[in-house]
């Protein structure tokens, strides 16, 4: 017999979401994804595929870049989580927004919070990207408006205004 | 007043800001109290009569809420054009995934497993799955002929030139169906209240269509239907009619269930069973001269509607129209038509049909250079349309426009003859070829012929004693700027600074029907309704003595506070008026088929590795006459989206069918481009005007849809010598007619996809 509780049973998860320690009841398997948008409130972690192509529902789990769709919430127990709500304080934050604005960088605005928690690790990894690193470090993340380029010109926007500041 | 540079700038999108840091509100990020989840049960068959529906063991199924046929208080119909698509199959079903029940339950996992358990039994009845099985009719499944619609375009005596002809260039062209993948999957909420009727909230495109469909599924007058547009997470017309039936089926568990209803579609059921781009078979006979002037000839154009007519006729309009491509034909014939099959009905996607057609022409084009023995440049040069001269449908060029001058330009800006020249010197060894490809072409703005008289647009806007002026249309914002420029328009026309201005969320109970967000029509026609209207409130306050002709927006707030305490509210309209000079004839086919068209010239620039059999888009030059460009950040991010959603119509997205079903309904096994897919998209514009457009703007969105698939093939044949016919491009395809043992130069119709 395991200790664990039946899968099919509510588990209590504890992890930090956005500074906050949060504890939760939820089948072990539900995805994070679900338990940040229905449990939490957190809707601007967006579902599009629900099978890791998108990156829609892209947040940070322990510095991280993670589809929050592909993540049991059972393993995200005791982690860090950071959601697009999360990053109002991210020196990074109002950059990458502002630029996003600017150059076009959100049409619809459905892959908007993954693509810039994209550009954010990525930003955070590589402060100064050159084309190629801003393509690959998005490469996870879909847009069907933009066909990209305003967004890459967005990150590189930022890039060049933080080295400035 | 002061001077305005309003249109034209590249202002802040208005609900920017909330993308950006999440707190747009999405249709799925909406609770309402007690709301139950809603599920829907498809057939897993073509075509059948539905004999018995078992509900299987282990489920409690008197919790759930089912819904079928039976409950519909009014048509068994989506309410469109020809009402022949019902809303839940009742006795028969005509397409796989075709819905027959709805299910609703307050937990979203109890859902999907009582769904599963549910079976059907069905009596097989013959289907057909293709274009040749519809016309050769082995099964009659729609009408008496298979036909939804065809059209007839006619100009001079066609029959009358083949003798005189130096050349005939016969063609065949084929294009796939596309998924529009949007990433915000198709959903609604749904609230009944037997006193006040049906409420949705939704992801959709049309709030007035939406409106039309469930007064007539629950046999409601129109104030008793309100449709509210929610953010809407990307549509290309994938969310034009598809919405209205999700809307049905929530409302129809939220009146059975008495609570609020949420459905969501997850997206191997949104890629499944929603709509995707009409596939196509346009068939090309061409009379040329000597010097390679077309003469005439005849297109025949078919494309594939699915089950249900819906929206097929008037996409097939526009693909009749468009067929001739932007040039000068002195005769032609033009015969088309929709045709059912057993698959999920096809429908609206960017370009409605003229993707197809155009493809077809510009691919032809290339052919006719080769066979007259002149380049690709030379064969549009000596054909192009001039002012003056009259299209297909005889409507007479007479706004300002040269092609010529475009060509010259797009050339330049792609470096076409140099490359041309060092691609065919550097070609010759190695695995790697290169080519640059051309397509010229037009999309035609608004609703065709007389469609905009049809439509009868209204458009309002008001004010509030703070003097913030509000536009009230139903036209939705779903990523294209509708929000930013209609705002920019009414500032403008009113001498306000923009952050004055707003939109009010599309709500039928709220805002005018200014007619479907569809056929690249916002900017261009509701725009100049919305400048009309703004300028009514302007007029009001300055006849009322309240406002002088030249005022500052302290002045203009003063008066609209003066104006509220003494009438209440100021609210202007303005009525769409066709222009008096705009003559069509719907038996014939003939005339003004568009107030005005775009018109554009792409290059693009290709390497097939034959190690790979991969097609890499090198470079892409987009140069369009879009009249005025009202915000240029807005405007070239519609350009750039729809090159990267028509590359990946010519050389990712294939739909796979089986038996009427699409098999690769996942983002997994159905690639559309991704970050590092896309060549650098140069975006240029040039700016000639417009006279029936706002400040003198035409349509945008849909162009750029229309050129890059002929543009990308015709630089894959000056790669490789060979002629590829079919749309999709995939690396099999090619592997097929470019590996050695092929021995193929020239394989027209063999790397056809099967549908």
């Amino acid at each position: 017999m395991s200790l664990l509780p039946a899968a099919s049973a509510k588990w209590e998860v504890s992890f930090t979401v956005n500074g906050h320690a949060k504890k939760v009841l939820a089948h072990p398997m539900e995805r994070l994804l679900d338990v940040l948008r229905n449990d939490l409130g957190l809707t601007g972690t967006k579902e599009g595929c629900g099978e890791g192509e998108c990156g829609s529902c892209s947040v940070l789990l322990e510095g991280m870049l993670v589809n929050s769709c592909l993540v049991p919430v059972a393993q995200a127990d005791g982690t860090s989580i950071v959601t697009i709500e999360g990053m109002a304080a991210h020196a990074l934050m109002k950059l990458l927004q502002e630029s996003f604005l600017e150059c076009g960088g959100a049409q619809c605005g459905i892959c908007t919070p993954g693509m810039i928690l994209a550009a954010v690790h990525l930003l955070e990894k590589k402060p100064q990207p050159a084309l190629t690193d801003i393509r690959e470090g998005l490469a996870g993340n879909l847009c069907r408006c933009t066909g990209y380029m305003q967004i890459f010109e967005a990150v590189a926007k930022a890039a060049r205004q933080r080295v400035a500041q | 007043m002061t001077v305005h540079h309003i249109v034209g700038a590249a202002v802040p999108r208005k609900e920017g800001w909330d993308k950006v840091t999440g707190a747009a509100r999405y249709v799925d990020d909406m609770i309402l109290p007690g709301m139950l989840h809603g599920a829907t049960v498809r057939s897993t068959v073509a075509r059948g009569k539905i004999k018995k529906i078992k509900f299987g063991a282990g489920i409690s199924w008197n919790e759930y809420v089912v819904v079928s046929a039976k409950d519909i208080p009014g048509k068994n119909c989506i309410a469109l054009i020809l009402d022949d698509q019902p809303c839940l199959a009742a006795e028969t079903v005509n397409h796989a995934e075709e819905p027959i029940l709805l299910l609703a339950h307050t937990d979203r996992h109890k859902l999907r497993k009582a769904v599963e358990v549910i079976s059907i039994e069905y009596e097989a009845l013959p289907s057909v799955h293709t274009l040749d099985e519809s016309e050769q009719r082995s099964a009659i499944i729609w009408g008496t002929d298979n036909t939804f619609k065809s059209f007839l375009v006619e100009k001079g005596d066609v029959d009358a030139l083949w003798k005189e002809a130096a050349h005939i260039v016969e063609g065949e062209y084929f294009t796939g169906a596309q998924e529009q993948l949007y990433i915000e999957n198709n959903g609604m909420i749904a609230a009944f209240d037997p006193e006040n009727g049906v409420t949705v909230w939704g992801s959709l495109q049309c709030p007035y269509y939406v409106h039309k469909a469930l007064m007539a599924l629950f046999a409601l007058p129109e104030e008793k239907v309100r449709v509210v547009q929610m953010e809407t997470g990307g549509a290309f017309g994938g969310k034009e009619e598809y919405p209205s039936m999700i809307a049905g089926h929530a409302a129809l568990l939220a009146m059975k269930s008495g609570r609020p209803v949420k459905m969501i579609y997850d997206r191997m059921e949104d890629m499944a069973a929603t709509t995707k781009r009409h596939p196509s078979r346009t068939r090309h006979r061409t009379a040329v001269s000597k010097d390679g002037k077309i003469l005439g000839g005849e297109i025949e154009f078919v494309i594939d509607g699915g089950a249900y007519a819906t929206l097929s006729s008037v996409v097939l309009s526009r693909g009749t129209i468009h067929a001739g491509g932007p040039y000068y034909w002195p005769s032609v014939r033009i015969r088309t038509k929709a045709v059912a099959t057993n698959t999920p009905p096809h429908g609206a996607f960017r370009g409605f049909g003229a993707p197809q057609s155009l493809f077809a022409m510009e691919r032809q084009m290339d052919r006719i250079a080769q066979v007259v023995g002149i380049s690709p440049v030379e064969i549009r040069r000596r054909n192009f349309l001039k002012p003056g001269q009259s299209t297909t449908t005889q409507q007479v060029i007479r706004e300002k426009m040269d092609l010529d001058r475009l060509l010259s330009r797009a050339l330049e800006l792609s470096d076409y003859a140099v490359k041309k020249k060092r691609f065919a010197v550097e070609n010759k060894p190695g695995p790697r070829k290169k080519g640059i490809g051309i397509a010229s072409f037009l999309h035609g703005a608004g609703f065709t012929g007389s469609g905009e008289r049809y439509l009868n647009s209204l458009v309002g806007v008001d004010i509030n004693a703070e003097g913030n002026v509000r536009v009230l249309v139903s036209s939705a914002e779903f990523g294209q700027g509708t929000n930013t420029v209609l705002c920019q328009i009414a500032a403008e026309a009113l001498g306000l600074p923009y952050e004055n201005v707003s939109i009010a969320q599309p709500d039928t109970t709220v805002v005018p029907n200014s007619g479907p967000t569809v056929a690249s029509r916002t900017a261009m026609i509701v725009g100049k309704l919305v400048q009309s209207a703004a300028k009514g409130i302007q007029e009001t306050l300055t006849r009322t003595k309240l406002l002088r002709d030249e005022y500052t927006s302290e002045e203009f707030r003063a008066a609209c506070k003066e104006y509220i305490a003494a009438h209440g509210a100021l609210k202007s309209y303005a009525r769409y008026e066709a222009p008096p000079d705009v003559f069509w004839d719907d038996e014939k086919y003939r005339g003004e088929a568009y107030a005005a068209f775009a018109w554009a010239v792409y290059v693009a620039e290709v390497t097939v590795d034959l190690t790979t059999y991969s097609v890499t888009v090198d470079d892409f030059v987009a140069l369009q006459e879009v009249g005025k460009v009202l915000h240029p950040v807005l405007a070239e991010g519609q350009v750039m989206g729809g090159v990267a959603q028509a590359i990946g119509f010519a050389l990712y997205e294939k739909v796979v069918w089986q038996n009427g079903r699409m098999s690769n309904n996942q983002m997994t096994n159905y690639i559309m481009p991704a970050s590092m897919d896309l060549p650098p998209i140069r975006v240029f514009f040039e700016e000639l005007g417009n006279v029936h457009g706002a400040h003198g703007a035409k349509g945008i969105g849909e162009l750029p849809m229309d050129g890059p698939a002929p543009a990308i093939i015709n630089a894959v044949e000056d790669a490789t010598g060979v002629r590829f016919s079919s749309i999709p491009l995939l690396p099999e395809d090619l592997f097929e007619a470019l590996r050695p043992e092929s021995g193929e130069q020239f394989v027209s119709a063999s790397v056809r996809g099967t549908a």
